[in-house]
């Protein structure tokens, strides 16, 4: 049995998500993390695009924004930020976003604008940079957060970005057609939507967590899929490719990163 | 830049007009309205001194860090004055910007859908496309009083050249009436470059300011690195009106532009 962390089992759950010859739209954080341990690991050919401009990057250590010189020097080309969301992003050249957010509801509605009301927030957050448009115009949505009632909520108080909607159907009347929200990867588990409702369900319970342990960290009445696995947990490999980017990545910025931040 | 002008003063996260944002500060310029993608540090110290009525923005936080704690606190509680805002996401703004430049009064894009961002920003609206019907979001271009920017460098005649994350610059000088362009350095002619660089003509530039460090702690690219630390450090300098003012005093108002080549220096 290898010895990990649950952090790290997020990260490795992420990673596994995307396929070799997907075209990731990627935020800083654990969505940078996550695409990069996947192209150290199983998929060497994955395409990285940030938003800042930069097409096939190939970053030997994390960026700590999203415009850090690292991304443009191991580029194949940088463009405009007007191209990238013109040509790139709104043209439907991306397979996967990634995204986080403060707020998450179960139809993988992201709130990243204010916790409170617009006009007179109680905490006014960044907002939503490239989100809004990366979760309609990517082919399907990664969700990467830590799961925690604060973050897993009934209602959220903004809808920076859509997700489902209120269930079926509501992306459709919005005019929008790609797959939205697809995987929802936690510290705790996986959740997917539920075929009929679109409601986030467990489908998979990461090594050592227990069902009680998810419904405590989920502010909704969280549901679980009929049939769930259990996530195998981290390969050695895959661990020492996480631990060494992360030692590099430290190394490079002198003090270590939470990486907390999106966009 | 004069007081109450609409100021766009980019670079995504790249080539960010530090020196320049001083400078405004400097000269207490007052009511501006600041536009920006991402007010990063220059936005939160002008903010902060009070410098600004009113933000146009699509992301305002310190990248890879957190809060800008002197924009939180403008909204939040109205220090050191109100602050209006107008707030879009970057597609908008990045569209925005291309319309500003190509003359155009607004930029038609497929984006806001879904998006709460539509109902609470009248500036936002939707046009149905003449050919398939399809209903599109539209915003305002982009045309500010001024823009400044920052870049690599500049030749003998005055053309500028930028590289690396190359953001809106080019968008937002083209878009502008006026513009200030700070640089690393003047060379007599530009070498090595290719024939499809980035490259503004002297014509299309108002000034042009050589200021050696001028981005930091934003970078430039073949010059210097983005100063990480510097963007954590200001997470606790700004956190507090008072730790906040005194840095603007030592480092603002006691400085000058001549001090950012030393920021930079190996």
């Amino acid at each position: 049995m290898v010895d990990f962390t649950l952090a790290e089992m997020m990260s490795v759950t992420a990673a596994r998500a995307v396929k070799n010859d997907d075209v990731c739209f990627v935020g800083i954080g654990m969505p940078s993390e996550a695409c990069n341990l996947a192209r150290l690991t199983h998929a060497p050919d994955l395409t990285l695009i940030y938003e800042s401009g930069t097409l096939e990057t190939r970053p030997t250590v994390l960026p700590l924004s999203i415009g850090d010189g690292e991304l443009c020097e191991t580029a194949l080309t940088t463009v405009s930020v007007p191209e990238m969301f013109r040509y790139w992003l709104q043209g439907g050249r991306i397979t996967v976003g990634f995204l986080g957010a403060a707020q998450l509801d179960r139809f993988g509605n992201i709130n990243t604008t204010v916790v409170g009301d617009y006009a007179d927030p109680k905490v006014r957050l960044p907002g939503g940079g490239g989100a809004p448009e990366i979760a309609t115009s990517c082919g399907e949505i990664f969700i990467v957060m830590r799961q925690t009632k604060r973050g897993f909520v009934e209602e959220i108080d903004f809808v920076t970005s859509l997700g489902h909607g209120r269930g079926p159907g509501d992306r459709a009347r919005l005019g929008v057609t790609t797959k939205g929200p697809t995987r929802l990867m936690t510290d705790l588990c996986i959740m997917e939507p539920d075929p009929e409702c679109l409601e986030f369900v467990v489908t998979s319970i990461h090594p050592g967590v227990s069902r009680a342990e998810i419904a405590e960290n989920t502010g909704w009445a969280v549901r679980f899929a009929p049939q769930v696995a259990e996530t195998p947990e981290p390969t050695q490999v895959e661990l020492d490719a996480l631990r060494d980017l992360k030692a590099r990545t430290a190394a490079a910025h002198r003090v270590l990163e939470k990486g907390e931040a999106a966009e | 830049m004069r007081d109450g002008d609409t100021v766009a003063m980019e670079g995504f996260t790249h080539l960010i007009p530090h020196a320049a944002g001083h400078e405004v500060i400097r000269q207490g310029r007052t009511d501006l309205t600041l536009v920006r993608m991402t007010p990063d540090i220059i936005y939160d110290q002008l903010i902060g001194m009070g410098c600004a009525s009113r933000l146009v923005f699509s992301w305002g936080g310190n990248p890879g860090v957190g809060s800008l704690h002197r924009f939180r606190d403008a909204v939040e509680n109205g220090w050191p004055g109100p602050l209006e805002y107008e707030e879009h996401s970057h597609a908008a703004m990045a569209n925005a910007y291309d319309a500003g430049a190509a003359g155009l009064p607004f930029a038609v894009f497929r984006g806001y859908r879904g998006a709460e961002l539509a109902r609470v920003n009248p500036a936002i609206k939707s046009i149905t496309c003449p050919y398939t019907g399809e209903e599109l979001a539209t915003v305002p271009a982009i045309a500010a009083d001024v823009a400044v920017v920052h870049a690599q460098k500049a030749n003998a005649r005055g053309d500028v050249l930028f590289e690396g994350i190359v953001g809106v610059q080019k968008e937002a000088v083209l878009g502008a009436k006026r513009s200030v362009v700070t640089v690393e350095e003047v060379v007599d002619e530009f070498e090595g470059v290719g024939p499809n660089a980035v490259i503004l003509p002297a014509w299309t530039v108002g000034a042009i300011a050589v200021v050696p460090g001028g981005a930091h702690p934003s970078y430039a690219h073949g010059y210097y690195m983005r100063d990480n630390a510097f963007y954590k450090m200001w997470d606790t300098v700004s956190r507090d009106r008072d730790s906040f003012t005194a840095w603007i005093k030592a480092h603002v108002i006691g400085g000058g532009p001549q001090d950012f080549a030393a920021h930079v220096a190996a």
